[in-house]
C-alpha cells in the first residue's frame, strides 16, 4: 500500500466544514441504538472545544428511514426537511449538523434536487407554507457530526488521556473503519476522503495513535439497508453482509471496528452476537468478539470519559477488551447500574460469546 | 519561392506527414514539443498485430527525415496566428515560424489510470498500466515483473478509462484489447507458469489478424478470458489483489487473487492538442477529439482552410492507420498549397 | 443453535481461490480445444435439451473453468450426446468428447 496514492486521493476530497455556531439536529434510531453517543457529542463540543450549539426540541425525525423503506414520498420528506431548515432559520442559524448518516444523505440529495430542479423547491416552500406558516433559508453548511470531530481531531488529541495504543505493547491499535453508505456513495465529494477510500474516521484512528487497517470486504455494505433489517424474514440478507466483513477482517486480528453510522455500528455490533448464537462462531479474541465503537464513544475513550457515561454497557459485543488495551480503568461493578446508583439487572449472557470479561 | 506547412506534433502522424510533403517539394516545419521525435511509438516494445520490434517503424519514419524538414525539438507554443493566407506561430523561445498551411499532429494521452479510484493505481504495490509493462519489456527488466512471487496469477483489465461515463469517456479506444492480448501473450512466453486472465466487456478485435491473436493466446497459450468488467479491487495482506467482477457468461458474482493486476489504459484526447485547437477554433466532437471536415469524405481537413488533422488527434488509431492517414494529409495539404 | 426466524445465507459469489479446479484440469488435458470457448452460446441455442430443461451446456463448461462443480453430475446426465452443439460450434470445440471426459473426471473423483 502506497499511502501518498491514498494522500492524494484525500487532497481532492475536502469539504468545507463550519467553524463554530451549529444548529444540531438527532437521529431518531440513534437516540435508541447509542443513546451515549449524542449526548458524547455534545459534551465535547460545548465543554471540550467551547462550541455554540443549538438544539430545538420541536425538531422531528428527518424521514430519512421512512423515505428508504419506501413508506415516504419524496415530496413528504422535501417538506420535513424544509421544516427543519426553517426551525435553524428561526433560531438564527446557518450550519446545519446531523447526527445521522442518513439524514446527511437526504438533507444533501434534497438540497441537490433543488439545485437541480428549483422548481421542487419552490413547491416544497408553499407546502411548509400551507402546512406550518413557516420560511426558511437553506443552510450554508451542512456537515455530519462526524465532520465536526474530524475537524477538532487534534485539538481532542492534544487534550487526550488515552490513546488508541495497547499500553502492554506500546503498538498502535489495530482498527477496522466502516463509513455509512449514504455518508459518500451518493456524493463522493460530500465527504471527507470521497467514496473510495474515505478519510473521516481515518483521519481520527492515525491522530488518536492507531493503525488503520485494510481489508478486502472493506466497501461492502453492513447490510442494515433498511427493508433488509425491518422485515424479519429479510434479516437473513442483512446478516449475511455483515458476515462477509466479519470474516473478510478476521485474518486482520483487529482490536476494533470504528463507525460513524446510526446502522453499521447496531449491525456490525448485534449480528456478532446473533452469529454465534445461530452458527457457534464468533470474531475477535478469546470468543469475546470485536467491539464495535462509534467515532463519540472513541473520542470520549479518548478525553478520558467514564466508559459507562459514554453508554458502552448497551453494545452486546463487550468494549471491556478493548479498554483493557487502552488501559483505561472502569469498575465492572457499575456497568449495569442508573447514574443514580441503582441497580438495573444484568442482562442474560450469551451461549458462545463471552460477554462478561470475568466471570460473575 | 516555394510553398510551406507548417506541422505540429513529430510523434509517427507528424513524422509521416513530414516525410510526403517534403517529397512532393514542400518546405516543411516540424515542432515537436519533446526532446526526440517519435511520440508513443517510443515507448512500445513489440507492436501489435505481429510484434515486431517497434525500433523497425522508427527507423523507418526517421529515414524520411530528409533535406527540406526543419526539426523544432523542445519547441513549446506560445501563439499561432492567421493572417490573410499564413499562420505564424510564436515559439515559447521567441522564434517566429511562418507557413502557408498547417497540420495539427499532436496525438493523444493516455488515461490516467488513478481517476478510477477503486482500482487503486498508485494505491496498491502491484498494479500497473499497459504503458508501464511496455517499459519493462522495454528496459529489458522483464525478469523482474513478479521476481519472486509463487503463485503468478495476473489478471489484465479491458477499457480502463475508456466506455465508461464515470471516466468521463463513452468512446472506445479500440487497441486496448488488443495491446492486452498481445502483452498477455508476451507474459506467459516468460512466465509459462503464470496464470493470466483477462477481464473484458467485449473482444474488440476489429482489424486484420487481431481475432487470430486472440484465437492465438487462447489455444497455444491457455489464456482465459472472463467476461466482467472489474468493479473494484482491494489489497490483501500480502500485497496481493483481490478483484471483484461478474462472470457475465455463468451470472455469478465473482471473486479472485491476482498477484498483478494491469490495467489497459485508453487514449484521451490531449489538452495540447485542446489548446490548440482553441486557439485556432477548430471544432471537437463531443468525444473531445478534433473533427474533420466531413467523417466520410473530407477526412483530413478541417472547416478552416489550411489547417489539416493527421492521426490519432482525430481518435484512437494504431501506428498502420495512423501512417496511412497522415499520408493522405499530405496530399491534401500538397492539393491545397498548388 | 438458536434460530431468530431468519437465516444466514449462504453467498454465491465464486470464490476462485476456495474452488478446486483438479476436475477442471483433467478435462482441460483431455480435451483442450474446450479453451477456444468464446462464450457466443450457438452450442446452448441448438441443443435440444436445453429447450425443455434447464440445462444449459455453455453455462455448465463455463462454471467447471472456474471450478465450480455443484450441480454438475445431476445436469451432466440431461445430455444425449447428439453432438448437434459440437456441429454448430464456430471454434470447433469438441464438445461430445469434453462431456464424455466430464462423465470420467466425474467417476474418478467420486463427486
Ligand atoms: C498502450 C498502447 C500500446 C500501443 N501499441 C501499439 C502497437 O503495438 N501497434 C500499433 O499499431 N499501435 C499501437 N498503439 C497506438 C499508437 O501509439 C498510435 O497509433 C500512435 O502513437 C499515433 O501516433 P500520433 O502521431 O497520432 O500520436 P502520438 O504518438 O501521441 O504523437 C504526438 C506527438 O505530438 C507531440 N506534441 C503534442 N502536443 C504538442 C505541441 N503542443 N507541440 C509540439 N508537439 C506536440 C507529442 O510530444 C508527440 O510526440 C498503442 C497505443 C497504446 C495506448
Ligand atoms: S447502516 Fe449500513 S446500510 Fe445503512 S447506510 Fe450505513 S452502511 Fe449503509
Ligand atoms: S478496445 Fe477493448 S479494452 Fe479498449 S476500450 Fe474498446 S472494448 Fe475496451
Ligand atoms: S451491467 Fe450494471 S453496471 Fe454494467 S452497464 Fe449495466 S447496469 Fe451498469
Ligand atoms: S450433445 Fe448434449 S449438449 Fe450437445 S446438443 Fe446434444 S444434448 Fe445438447
Ligand atoms: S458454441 Fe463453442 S464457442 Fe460457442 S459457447 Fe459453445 S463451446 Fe463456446
Amino acid at each position: 500500500m502506497k499511502i501518498e496514492g491514498k494522500q492524494n486521493i484525500w487532497k481532492e476530497y475536502q469539504k468545507e466544514i463550519a467553524e463554530d455556531h451549529f444548529f444540531y439536529v438527532r437521529s431518531c434510531v440513534r437516540q435508541n441504538f447509542f443513546p451515549g453517543s449524542e449526548k458524547t457529542f455534545l459534551r465535547i463540543l460545548q465543554y471540550e472545544l467551547k462550541k455554540d450549539l443549538f438544539e430545538n426540541p420541536s425538531h422531528t425525525t428527518c424521514s430519512g428511514i421512512g423515505y428508504h423503506t419506501d413508506i415516504i414520498p419524496f415530496e413528504t420528506s422535501m417538506t420535513m426537511v424544509a421544516r427543519q431548515f426553517a426551525l435553524m432559520t428561526e433560531a438564527g442559524y446557518e450550519n446545519l449538523v446531523t447526527s445521522c448518516i442518513t439524514s446527511f444523505g437526504l438533507y444533501s440529495e434534497v438540497l441537490e434536487t433543488w439545485h437541480h430542479f428549483p422548481e421542487l423547491e419552490e413547491k416544497t416552500r408553499q407546502f411548509l407554507r400551507k402546512a406550518t406558516g413557516r420560511e426558511f433559508k437553506k443552510p450554508a453548511n451542512v456537515s455530519h457530526a462526524s465532520d465536526i470531530i474530524f475537524k477538532f481531531r487534534k485539538e481532542i488529541a492534544e487534550k487526550s488521556k488515552y490513546s488508541l495504543v495497547n499500553k502492554d505493547t506500546g503498538k498502535p491499535l489495530r482498527v477496522v473503519e466502516h463509513i455509512g453508505c449514504h455518508y459518500s456513495k451518493m456524493f463522493p465529494s460530500k465527504g471527507i476522503g470521497g467514496a473510495e477510500y474515505p478519510y473521516v474516521l481515518v483521519g481520527m484512528i492515525e491522530d488518536w495513535g492507531g493503525e488503520v487497517i485494510d481489508y478486502p470486504e472493506r466497501r461492502h455494505c453492513c447490510g442494515f439497508g433498511f427493508r433488509q433489517y425491518l422485515v424479519q424474514a429479510n434479516r437473513g440478507f442483512s446478516i449475511s453482509c455483515s458476515k462477509k466483513k466479519f470474516d473478510s477482517m478476521e485474518p486482520y486480528k483487529p482490536d476494533m471496528i470504528l463507525t460513524n453510522c446510526p446502522g453499521c455500528p447496531m449491525f456490525l455490533d448485534r449480528w456478532q452476537y446473533a452469529i454465534s448464537e445461530m452458527e457457534g462462531k464468533t470474531y475477535g479474541e478469546n470468543n469475546q468478539g470485536i467491539p464495535v465503537l462509534t467515532y463519540e464513544e472513541l473520542a470520549g475513550l479518548v478525553l478520558g470519559y467514564n466508559p459507562w457515561d459514554l453508554g458502552l454497557q448497551v453494545h452486546q459485543v463487550p468494549a471491556e477488551p478493548l479498554l483493557d488495551k487502552m488501559g483505561i480503568p472502569y469498575d465492572p461493578e457499575m456497568k449495569f447500574r442508573g447514574a443514580d446508583g441503582q441497580d438495573l439487572g444484568k442482562p442474560e449472557a450469551p451461549t458462545t460469546l463471552k460477554f462478561y470479561a470475568k466471570e460473575v | 519561392m516555394s510553398k510551406t506547412a507548417i506541422i505540429i506534433g513529430g510523434g509517427t502522424a507528424g513524422m509521416e506527414t513530414a516525410s510526403q510533403l517534403a517529397r512532393l517539394g514542400v518546405e516543411v516545419d516540424l515542432i515537436e514539443k519533446q526532446p526526440h521525435l517519435g511520440g508513443h511509438l517510443k515507448n512500445w516494445d513489440r507492436l501489435f498485430p505481429n510484434r515486431r520490434n517497434s525500433d523497425e517503424v522508427f527507423d523507418y519514419l526517421e529515414k524520411g527525415m530528409n533535406d527540406g524538414i526543419s526539426l523544432h525539438l523542445n519547441a513549446e507554443i506560445s501563439n499561432i496566428r492567421k493572417s490573410e493566407e499564413k499562420f505564424t506561430i510564436a515559439l515559447q523561445d521567441g522564434k517566429e515560424l511562418q507557413s502557408d498551411a498547417l497540420v495539427i499532429a499532436t496525438g493523444y494521452e493516455v488515461f490516467d489510470a488513478r481517476k478510477k479510484e477503486e482500482y487503486g493505481y498508485g494505491i496498491y504495490d502491484n498494479v500497473i498500466t499497459s504503458v508501464e509493462l511496455e517499459e519493462f519489456f522495454r528496459s529489458n527488466k522483464q525478469k523482474n515483473l513478479l521476481e519472486g512471487v509463487a503463485s503468478k496469477r495476473i489478471g489484465i483489465i479491458h477499457c480502463v478509462g475508456s466506455r465508461d461515463e464515470k471516466a468521463g469517456n463513452l468512446y472506445c479506444s479500440k487497441l486496448c484489447c488488443v495491446t492486452g492480448v498481445k502483452q498477455a501473450i508476451e507474459i506467459k512466453e516468460l512466465m509459462p507458469d503464470a496464470e493470466i486472465f483477462c477481464f473484458y466487456m467485449d473482444l474488440r478485435m476489429f482489424d486484420r489478424h487481431f481475432e487470430e491473436m486472440y484465437y492465438e493466446a487462447q489455444e497455444k497459450w491457455g489464456i482465459q478470458f472472463i467476461r466482467g468488467r472489474l468493479s473494484e479491487a482491494s489489497e490483501n495482506t500480502d500485497h496481493t489483489l483481490l478483484v471483484k467482477v461478474e462472470d457475465t457468461l455463468t451470472g455469478l458474482p465473482l471473486k479472485m487473487k491476482v498477484d498483478l493486476l494491469i490495467l489497459l489504459v485508453g487514449f484521451v484526447p490531449s489538452p495540447e492538442t485542446r489548446r490548440l485547437a482553441a486557439m485556432l477554433g477548430l471544432k471537437e466532437g463531443d468525444d473531445r477529439f478534433l473533427c474533420p471536415a466531413d467523417e466520410h469524405t473530407i477526412t483530413n481537413s478541417t472547416e478552416i482552410p489550411g489547417v489539416f488533422l493527421a492521426g490519432t488527434v482525430k481518435g484512437p488509431a494504431g501506428i498502420a492507420n495512423t501512417i496511412t492517414d497522415a499520408r493522405a494529409t499530405a496530399i491534401q495539404v500538397a492539393d491545397y498549397l498548388k | 443453535m438458536k434460530s431468530f426466524g431468519y437465516n444466514i445465507t449462504e453467498d454465491r459469489q465464486i470464490d476462485f481461490d476456495a474452488n478446486d479446479r483438479n476436475v477442471t484440469v483433467f478435462i482441460n488435458e483431455i480435451e483442450p480445444s474446450i479453451l477456444l470457448c468464446m462464450g457466443c452460446g450457438s452450442c446452448t441455442a441448438t441443443c435440444t435439451t436445453g429447450h425443455f430443461t434447464d440445462f444449459n451446456i455453455r453455462k455448465i463448461h463455463t462454471l467447471i473453468q472456474r471450478g465450480e462443480l455443484k450441480h454438475l453430475k445431476k445436469e451432466i446426465m440431461k445430455c444425449m450426446l447428439c453432438g448437434k452443439c459440437q456441429l454448430v460450434c464456430p471454434r470447433g470445440v469438441n464438445l461430445r468428447n469434453l462431456i464424455l471426459s466430464i462423465h470420467t473426471a466425474l467417476e474418478k473423483s467420486g463427486l
